[in-house]
């Protein structure tokens, strides 16, 4: 006889609203004879990320009240750390249905499956942040990253978006195939695939060959760092950002980071955190690599997608930072640096999808020379998207990027705090550069950029975010310590 | 006769090795699909055997998520590969050269 574990419905409600709402689309498309207005499923996709931050604030209350819990058999857990996680995903999935329904009117993509397959890709990187079971972190992971093949593959005018697809495809498969691989062999190890059974087997067991737990544990490692894009396993970034349509550009540098990070987070603090001392040479070199190989290659870009694709990489580094501490405050850290990234980057690439053009081809430094001086609010508006991701004081990004250094230097990580410092002024550079060309002299006269309403309230929002959270982080702050509490060292 | 788990597991891990082989080195999309496919069944070798020497039912279940997602992955993988075809009749991932830097 099975039995059927028990659901608290509370904790699957975030995943089971987004798979509902995209199911229900993808039926109502199907069955109506007339084809679904983008303008429906983009309120329906809105309304269910509304409905996923309203549930995330009864969680939140809940566990308040009632500490955290795990649930189907212990495969789900419920604790705050999952629901930051969860606001932060749907705060993504909102803005970027806004943006992604602009880009589709732009550049005549019919139809509504981007926002099916944003909503459901939406369910996998909440599943990842909310699981307690390495099987479920691996679904997560594939229905995040099948999803986003997709949607990479999305724009059929232009042939750079399906040889993406295929670039993310192949690499996104070596990485899950290593991923499950890992999980096997630490299955093998500890008898178990939950987090917290394993983390109880390695507090318990002192092991004598505790060569197949790392040979586990290292797999798992490199299949976060190629989901984070980390150098050495960083290659695939710059050609999927670049060939990926804009606006899923921003969503897949937000969002794949959320659900990888703090699945990662718990795999290797929670899971692994007993011999966190083993994993951090490797964690070491991932963010020394990551970091200065980032900004260094980053210099030397035209292209402004595969810029900020090599800004995400040395931004990787930054938020491993917090990881390699292992502190309660290292993963409140981490997890601000996340969050906040999050409506950064997806404004960020909803104005460069607006510059690029229908074609969403403009992707030249160039197209931005002079871009401040004909609309000077969008041209500030992205000077200060980028000031923040530099980390220029009072923006957002400073105190992300202040929290995670002082975190590793608490640590006593003198080294990765010098070397990420370093890294930082050197990306500096091209940020500056690429802000200062906005407001140079155009020599030679270009068209104006349209902003529709959608876009523009989500620039609007990413900016607002930006301005008053970089003068004023504290509440922020304060939802991240409060979700981090549970991994005190 | 019975054959000591270790074996699995090396025949695992070896028809793992080749399949990221030749996933690395092979340049046609077919042929590396077919490449992923082995990885993953050698994955699911593993969880059995491990399954196995451990008497839990744990790992057998696990391959049964292991076998959908690899059906998944694939299917939009073709998908993909014929939108490719569509444009260039190739399927050469060296053809596929519109990116560089």
């Amino acid at each position: 006889m099975i039995k059927i574990p028990s659901a608290h419905y509370l904790a699957i409600a975030p995943v089971l609203i987004y798979f509902g709402a995209s199911l229900a689309l993808l039926i109502t498309s199907a069955l109506r004879r007339s084809r679904l207005s983008a303008s429906a499923a983009t309120s329906l996709s809105v309304l269910s990320s509304v409905a996923v931050i309203v549930v995330a604030v009864f969680e939140w209350l809940y566990v308040s009240r009632h500490g955290a819990s795990e649930t189907v058999a212990h495969a789900i857990v419920l604790d705050r750390f999952g629901v930051l996680a969860t606001v932060a995903v749907a705060l993504g999935t909102l803005l970027t249905s806004l943006v992604a329904k602009d880009w589709a009117t732009r550049s005549k993509i019919l139809g509504i499956e981007n926002q099916i397959l944003i909503l459901a890709t939406s369910a996998g990187a909440i599943m990842m942040a909310v699981a307690n079971d390495l099987i479920v972190i691996f679904l997560g992971l594939e229905i995040l990253s099948i999803g986003l093949y997709v949607l990479v593959a999305m724009d059929r005018h232009r042939a750079r978006s399906a040889e993406a697809a295929l670039k993310y495809f192949l690499l996104g498969g070596l990485a899950a195939a290593i991923f499950i691989y890992g999980v096997a062999i630490l299955y093998g190890a500890t008898g178990t695939t939950t987090i917290s059974t394993m983390s109880l087997y390695f507090a318990t067991n002192y092991l004598l060959h505790p060569g197949l737990a790392y040979l586990g544990g290292a797999l798992v490692l490199i299949a976060f760092a190629f989901k984070v894009a980390a150098v050495p396993f960083h290659n695939w970034a710059p050609d999927v950002y670049e060939g990926a349509p804009t606006p899923i550009t921003g969503y897949m540098a937000a969002i794949v980071k959320v659900g990888a990070f703090l699945g990662f987070i718990r795999v290797i603090l929670s899971g692994l955190g007993t011999n966190l001392d083993t994993w951090r040479p490797i964690l070491f070199a991932l963010i020394v690599l990551s970091t200065v190989v980032g900004a260094v290659l980053g210099l030397a870009q035209k292209n402004v997608k595969r810029l900020l694709a090599y800004s995400s990489i040395n931004q990787a580094g930054f938020m491993l930072l917090g990881l390699w501490a292992g502190t309660a405050r290292g993963v409140a850290s981490t997890l601000f640096f996340v969050c906040t990234y999050v409506p950064v980057i997806i404004a960020t690439f909803a104005i460069v999808g607006l510059v690029s053009g229908a074609s969403d081809e403009a992707h030249d430094i160039d197209s931005y020379r002079g871009l401040g001086r004909r609309q000077p609010w969008l041209g500030a508006a992205l000077a200060v998207l980028l000031l923040s991701q530099l980390g220029a004081p009072f923006t957002l990004g400073f105190f992300a990027k202040f929290s995670v250094v002082a975190s590793a230097l608490d640590a006593s990580g003198t080294t990765l705090g010098l070397v990420t410092m370093l890294s930082a002024a050197i990306a500096a550079v091209f940020y500056l550069r690429w802000t200062q060309l906005l407001f140079a002299d155009d020599k030679v006269s270009q068209s104006r950029v349209e902003i529709p309403a959608a876009t523009g309230t989500v620039i609007a929002l990413g900016v607002a975010t930006v301005l008053i959270f970089g003068v004023w982080p504290t509440p922020i702050m304060w939802l991240c310590q409060h979700a981090s509490i549970a991994f005190l060292p | 006769m019975n054959v000591p788990a270790a074996w699995y597991l090396v025949l695992a891990a070896v028809l793992f090795g080749i399949g990221a082989y030749g996933l690395l080195t092979r340049r046609s999309a077919l042929i590396m699909f077919m490449c992923l496919e082995l990885m993953l069944n050698a994955v699911n070798l593993t969880f059995v055997t491990f399954s196995r020497t451990l008497s839990d039912i744990g790992g057998q279940a696990s391959v049964f998520f292991v076998m959908v997602v690899a059906a998944a992955e694939v299917t939009v993988g073709l998908g993909i590969v014929v939108a490719i075809f569509r444009r260039r009749s190739t399927t050469s991932v060296d053809e596929l050269s519109e990116m560089k830097g």
